[in-house]
């Protein structure tokens, strides 16, 4: 196109015509296999399912209940030990230690990460602390603890208080030191100082690194009740799993030991993908504090 | 004329940094009316922002006194609400009108119907009812500084202090921002005290600009009645190089 007038040009607006209604698609709905397979539960029980299949062949091929019994041979011993409510009241015996070790031992990290960032003393000494403590397996705690407190649930609370404490601890307070500085303007702007201030801005700003905390600290807890329960449940009266899975493999009940592990593992996911992913999807997720 | 609701005599600011105390102000005087548009300007290292967080309460002076309303500053307070450059400064863990309410019934002890009637209201008045439950990680950028203004409005402090809330915005939305709090302006004639380092941006936001020089932060110039340059008759644009020439005139490096 060539400009033929000799007058300058001036800058023009030249609107385009409306081009009818869009033709291309906008948004189409995705089909049922494809929104099934999009969420994470249909994947990892299609997983599961896969696994557990494995389990079933490998062990009918081996054909040895001695060494490893079948799914099958599992899930029955399983059901019976359900079924005479030995299963249930060891598992309840193990869960109510674990809570009670759990809930000193994050009372105590939250104690401990309010005094580290309030004086630097107190951050000084939990990053000392913390450092030296937290590489220590709490198992190997278990014959200074047996001595201290005697064959018992004391000796069990002790060295789960130490598997918790730490790793809570040390995520609560990195949690804390990361809060920005924005946000920490914003809540001294409300006037909100000493312990309102935590409770209001810090707790809530720093609750993904606290969850993570409290998610590390029970699966070591968890780990370190079972482990410290194939111990001394031996010479204990009532045990919990641990002491299940060792009375079981005395026994030669090798499908028992396998149901006392699995429902090791059953506990273990539920608290995971029940408790803590249903705190996670109602808090941080919705936040958009984390993706 | 009547005392000034704020009013900052011969401020010096210092701040430490590992190994040097800066000297980010050095005896800078001014004071600020009822339903001023007071904008702070100044090229980076004039101590703007620092003279903002001081009024606030953040830091405290090495020399002179800032008052407000005849009562000294020491602290931060909700008399004083901030809002800030970042796009951070929402809570996220609570929704658009939570983040209204809560100072509301936190700091002024509000009752929560008479806050959520108070949020709603101011909410409306910087267009973002539509996000109300909405939590901040959904919300623009723009829309999140609109948010941290209704919040500063909605607890009708005696100043609202400004650090560059625009200044991370693009141009379009920073425009239509800019016009906004105009408008909000002439609604409710709030006190508000803006930092920013655009002339463009104080001409149009002020109605009285204290030019700052650097290092350290020194008054240069103050001007008045800024709301009376217009854009259409160029007097804004002649306004806008005059205050350049005078902030560049002595470093040499700006034109």
């Amino acid at each position: 196109m060539s400009v033929t007038s000799t007058t300058p040009a001036a800058p023009r607006i030249i609107l385009r015509e409306a081009a009818g209604p869009a033709t291309a698609e906008v948004q189409r709905k995705v089909g049922v296999l494809e929104a099934a397979w999009d969420m994470s539960v249909v994947r990892k029980t299609t997983i599961i399912l896969v696994l557990a299949l494995i389990w079933e062949i490998y062990g009918r091929w081996l054909d040895n209940p001695l060494l490893f019994p079948t799914l099958t041979e599992t899930v029955q011993a399983l059901a019976e030990n359900i079924a005479n409510g030995i299963l249930p009241a060891r598992a309840w015996a193990s869960l109510k230690v674990l809570l009670m070790g759990y809930s000193v031992g994050v009372v105590l990290a939250g104690l401990l990460t309010i005094l580290a960032i309030n004086t630097r003393t107190g951050s000084d000494f939990l990053e000392t602390v913390t450092a030296m403590l937290s590489p220590l397996p709490a198992i190997a705690l278990l014959p200074l603890a047996l001595i201290w407190f005697g064959l018992g649930n004391g000796s069990l609370v002790f060295i789960l208080v130490h598997s918790v404490l730490w790793p809570v601890a040390l995520n609560t307070h990195s949690g804390f030191r990361a809060v920005s500085e924005t946000l920490r303007m914003v809540g001294r702007n409300y006037g909100l100082t000493g312990f309102a201030y935590i409770r209001k801005i810090l707790i809530p700003a720093a609750f993904p690194s606290i969850l993570t905390g409290l998610k590390i600290g029970w699966a070591f807890a968890w780990r370190t009740l079972v482990a410290a329960e194939l111990v001394f449940g031996v010479s204990s009266g009532q045990g919990g799993l641990g002491w299940f899975i060792f009375e079981n493999r005395n026994l030669l009940e090798i499908p028992a030991v396998f149901a006392g592990l699995l429902t090791v593992i059953l506990i273990g996911l539920v608290v995971e993908n029940l408790i803590f992913r249903t705190i996670e999807r109602r808090t941080v997720l919705k936040w958009g504090l984390q993706h | 004329m009547a005392e000034p609701l704020l009013d900052v005599a011969s401020v010096t600011l210092r701040y430490k940094t590992p190994g040097l105390v800066i000297t980010a102000t050095e005896r800078v005087s001014f004071q600020v009316n009822t339903s001023d548009r007071f904008v702070l300007l100044g090229p980076s290292g004039c101590g703007k922002s620092t003279l903002l967080k001081a009024v606030g309460g953040y830091i405290a002076p090495s020399e002179g006194a800032i008052t407000i309303k005849g009562r000294r500053v020491t602290a931060p307070g909700p008399d004083r609400m901030m809002v800030f450059q970042e796009f951070d400064q929402l809570l996220p863990w609570k929704t658009v009108l939570e983040n209204v309410m809560f100072p509301l019934t936190d700091a002024r002890r509000l009752p929560r119907r008479e806050a959520e009637e108070k949020a709603r209201h101011y909410i409306e008045k910087v267009n973002l009812t539509r996000a109300l439950d909405s939590y901040p990680h959904t919300l623009s950028g723009g829309m999140k500084q609109r948010v941290a203004i209704a919040r500063g409005m909605a607890m009708e402090p005696d100043i609202l202090l400004m650090d560059e809330p625009f200044a991370a915005l693009d141009a379009l939305t920073r425009r239509t921002c800019q016009d906004e709090l105009i408008q909000l302006w002439e609604e409710t004639r709030f006190t508000v005290m803006f930092v920013t380092h655009s002339i463009a941006e104080a001409i149009r936001i002020g109605n009285r600009i204290l030019l700052l020089s650097p290092h350290p932060g020194r008054v240069k110039a103050e001007v008045v009645d800024v709301d009376k340059a217009s854009v259409a008759d160029g007097s804004a644009g002649r306004l806008e190089r005059e205050i350049h020439a005078l902030l560049f005139a002595e470093t040499g490096h700006g034109e």
